[in-house]
């Protein structure tokens, strides 16, 4: 049984480490504000649960001890990760950061605009 | 299984030097607080992972405290990148 649940606990963490290297090669590689944050906030958020719920079962299937605290944080995770990726790149879309010059298309350009024009005849 | 744990610490260290290269080169002030909030989020890796090698359940606040302050440090970025100030005062009063 101890054995199973070590086949457990190293599956979940070693899919853990895989997101978080492959996270921290595409920050390191991708050429662009937009991309990096799609790798940072998608990859590194499901890594960090993998190693969670792995540190979750050691502690519940070894030790015998139940620690819902963790279960919480990645309840947690799963939530702010992707809202902090979203709103760090829409506030640095409208502070002007240029995308990519191989972007194709770029819809969210025109709503900007017709915002700020809605915006000035408001005020 | 004690070697497993350490090497697993050993790849999150590896990947969080792999992202304050990020940090230090970043060309705008969003690279860099993407890249904070990467490092938060190994940290917390980081911190489940000693848990375990130190063989205590002490630790285990520490998660969700990071996980808070991360979330609550890259809002406040995003809000001074965005406007120019973080808290924004009320005129009509």
């Amino acid at each position: 049984m101890t054995i199973l649940a070590n086949i457990l606990i190293v599956f979940f963490i070693v899919a853990g480490l895989v997101f978080i290297v492959v996270s921290a090669i595409g920050l390191f590689r991708l050429p662009d504000l937009y991309t990096r944050t799609h790798a940072a906030s998608k990859s590194s958020t499901l890594g960090v649960m993998c190693i969670l719920i792995g540190v979750f079962l050691h502690f519940w299937l070894i030790k015998d001890h139940f620690n819902p605290s963790i279960l919480l944080g990645v309840l947690f995770l799963f939530i702010t990760g992707p809202v902090g990726g979203h709103i760090m790149s829409r506030s640095s879309y409208i502070a002007g950061i240029k995308p990519w010059s191989g972007t194709v298309r770029d819809d969210l350009k025109d709503e900007i605009e017709r915002m700020k024009k809605e915006q000035n005849i408001k005020e | 299984m004690t070697y497993f744990f350490w090497g697993a610490t050993i790849v999150v260290v590896l990947s969080i030097v792999a992202l304050l290269y990020r940090l230090v080169k970043g060309p705008n002030p969003s690279d860099r607080v993407v890249a904070l909030d990467a490092i938060g989020v190994a940290l917390i890796c980081l911190v489940g992972l000693f848990s375990i090698v130190f063989d205590t359940s002490f630790f285990l606040e520490i998660i969700l405290l990071l996980a808070i302050l991360s979330f609550i440090g890259t809002i406040a970025f995003s809000k001074f990148i965005e406007k120019g100030d973080i808290i924004t005062r009320d005129n009509s009063r």
